[in-house]
């Protein structure tokens, strides 16, 4: 019925404006799989290696001839389980309780920067900034000494404490960024409605800054989980080591077998929770790295 | 009617202050109520800081007192006072040097390249259509996520000699034989170690410049769009001054970050045929030798040098960090 309606020249300008959408359309798809294959391309790389047999290795081509799961067997059930695993025990283990003793702490501090006025709230944010830009290696020399000395070398708390100067100034950083934004008239609101102060607390504030304080959570597990300076320097036996200064360290099987396919196998297997949980928060992920940076 | 409004709230606003009182006795509640928010924020703060400080600063102050010795683990009865005599050393040494240049090189080429691609990759996210938005987000988060460690081998084993296939790939290119090794000579391991660490780290940058790059009114692109600016002179008139601080902030914090780079090279060629950065020299004499004095002189320098950074870029270049980063006051 409008095309009846419409002069021939307004139905060609239609058409036109349709093929126009159409192109950006296909431009910006042909535009996202160029950074999608930038930016996979390396893993889908590690990815093909881990499923190479030590004879194919030197194949010189990209994909196995024929796939074979023999090197997750043997980081999983074979005769480098007991490295691998204790190591990704580790991983696990000492970047969860970093995280949360980070976000529990930054919670606290980042709440008291964006809700009281206090003497020294700008010494908070300038100090977390510091630390968050110090050269980590400069504290491994000293803290190799004192941990060998008071026996926290090769412990789990040995590599928490250290740990703490990673995520705890981005956490501050991030959380500050994120309280800042939240409307905290309605914790009044809510109370002269009746609530109480908890359940204004509970009801209203809670969820309006748990996705913030989740996010948090996220971008500070990444930074423990890819740590390594501390993670060579201050362990020595699987008690403690993290995957990534167990895989530097790995040296295969047997001498007389390359430790390239397991490193991948391994190198997957602790790719995949980032790949998940970038997956799953991609949004709150993105708005806490940017909401933490710049606000003009 | 009219006088009403002007005199009610006046009497509003007295009302809590309790009028009846003397200018004394309001004065004294009020800052006792400060004191306790003072009191509350730092009990909230202050064990975040505390913690901070401790990790920080003792460690700092520690190495600076261990560099003044001649000291190894080795032979700990030997350790003796020296003076500065630990940063004679390495100042004389062309290995320091040579480590200097070589970190610098690293920083400065990544910070570059991945300021153009970082801001190419803000320019897509900031963009993109919907239906293509959410991927695009996901796969630039997919390099930020990863371990370096992960990415080093990735790109290691990619070009390797024996387990690579890059130069299978390429052997078609005029005066390229297909069989380079890639870490064996300066050169072309270093092209591999700065090529792994753009990937691995342009996804940050390109996240604080797409924070920057929201900032920039729309409305201003679109006016100059409609004055006949061209796209090029839209993007460097109006976008790109608009988003300086943002600019500031990502090539700081990434230039810093650059300076300490370890985990690839580590992986990749552990410092060999002329690769040796800062961070790896100071693990390879403290960790790898035990000498902690010499070991602790070159953390100090190093500590001291990406300050210096920082300070340069802060006072040179007025990069207001705390305003540019979220902090209000």
């Amino acid at each position: 019925m409008s095309t009846e309606t419409l002069t021939p020249e307004e139905a060609e300008g239609q058409r036109r404006a349709r093929r126009a959408k159409r192109n950006t359309s296909i431009g910006w798809w042909v535009i996202t799989i160029v950074v999608a294959v930038w930016c996979l391309f390396p893993v889908a790389s590690i990815l093909a290696t881990s499923f190479k047999t030590p004879g194919e290795l030197s194949n010189g081509k990209f994909l196995p001839d024929n796939p074979s799961t023999s090197n997750y067997e043997e980081i999983l059930v074979g005769d480098s389980q007991e490295l691998f695993l204790s190591a990704l025990w580790n991983s696990i283990g000492i970047s969860i309780i970093a995280t949360l003793i980070a976000v529990v702490l930054a919670t606290l501090c980042a709440y008291a920067i964006a809700r009281l006025d206090f003497p020294g709230k700008k010494i908070v944010l300038t100090v977390s900034l510091m630390v968050s830009m110090f050269p980590v290696i400069s504290l491994v020399t000293p803290l190799f000494n004192l941990w060998r000395s008071i026996g926290l070398y090769d412990t789990w708390p040995g590599l928490i404490i250290p740990y703490l100067s990673l995520t705890l100034p981005i956490a501050i950083w991030t959380l500050a960024a994120f309280f800042q934004q939240i409307p905290w008239e309605l914790e009044q609101a809510a109370q002269v409605d009746g609530a109480t102060p908890l359940q204004a607390f509970r009801k209203v504030i809670v969820p309006l800054a748990a996705p913030g304080v989740f996010t948090t959570a996220i971008i500070a597990f990444f930074i423990a989980w890819n740590d390594f300076v501390y993670g060579i320097s201050l362990t020595s036996t699987e008690a403690a080591r993290p995957v990534p200064a167990a895989l530097a360290f790995f040296t295969g099987a047997s001498q007389f077998e390359s430790p390239t396919g397991a490193i991948s196998a391994a190198a997957i297997i602790v790719t995949i929770p980032v790949v998940l949980l970038v997956m799953l928060f991609q949004k709150q992920i993105v708005a806490g790295l940017t909401s933490g940076a710049v606000k003009g | 009617m009219s006088s009403i409004p002007t005199t009610v709230p006046a009497v509003d606003a007295e009302a809590p202050d309790d009028p009846s009182g003397g200018r004394g006795r309001r004065k004294a509640p009020r800052s006792e109520r400060a004191r306790a928010e003072a009191r509350l924020g730092w009990w909230l703060a202050g064990p975040a800081f505390f913690i901070m400080v401790a990790v920080i600063f003792y460690p700092v102050l520690q190495a600076f007192w261990d560099s003044l010795f001649s000291y190894r683990l080795t032979a700990p009865e030997e350790r003796e006072f020296v003076g500065l005599s630990n940063y004679g050393v390495i100042f004389s040494d062309p290995v320091f040097w040579s480590a200097l240049g070589v970190t610098t090189l690293i920083t400065v080429v990544t910070v570059f390249v991945e300021l153009i691609l970082g801001f190419m990759l803000a320019m897509v996210m900031h963009k993109a259509i919907k239906s293509t938005r959410g991927l695009v987000r996901t796969v630039i988060l997919v390099p930020y996520g990863i371990i370096t460690v992960v990415s080093a081998f990735a790109w290691y084993y990619m070009f390797s000699i024996d387990s690579g296939y890059i130069n299978n790939w390429f052997s078609w290119v005029p005066g390229f034989d297909g069989q380079l090794n890639w870490f064996a000579q300066g050169g072309s391991a270093l092209f591999v170690i700065m090529f792994s660490e753009i990937w691995k780290t342009t996804p940050f940058i390109s996240l604080l410049l797409l924070a920057g790059l929201a900032q920039v009114p729309d409305d201003l692109s679109e006016a100059a769009a409609v004055d006949g600016a061209s796209w090029w002179q839209r993007l460097w008139r109006v976008i790109l001054p608009n988003m300086k601080a943002a600019i500031m902030v990502a090539v700081l914090f990434r230039a810093l970050d650059a300076f300490r780079v370890f985990d690839s090279i580590f992986i990749m060629t552990n410092g060999a045929y002329g690769t040796e950065v800062l961070s790896l020299l100071a693990y390879r004499t403290s960790i790898g030798r035990l000498e902690i004095g010499l070991g602790s002189a070159i953390s100090v320098v190093l500590f001291l040098l990406v300050g210096l950074l920082a300070l340069i870029a802060v006072k040179g270049f007025n990069v207001d960090l705390a305003g540019g980063r979220g902090g209000r006051k």
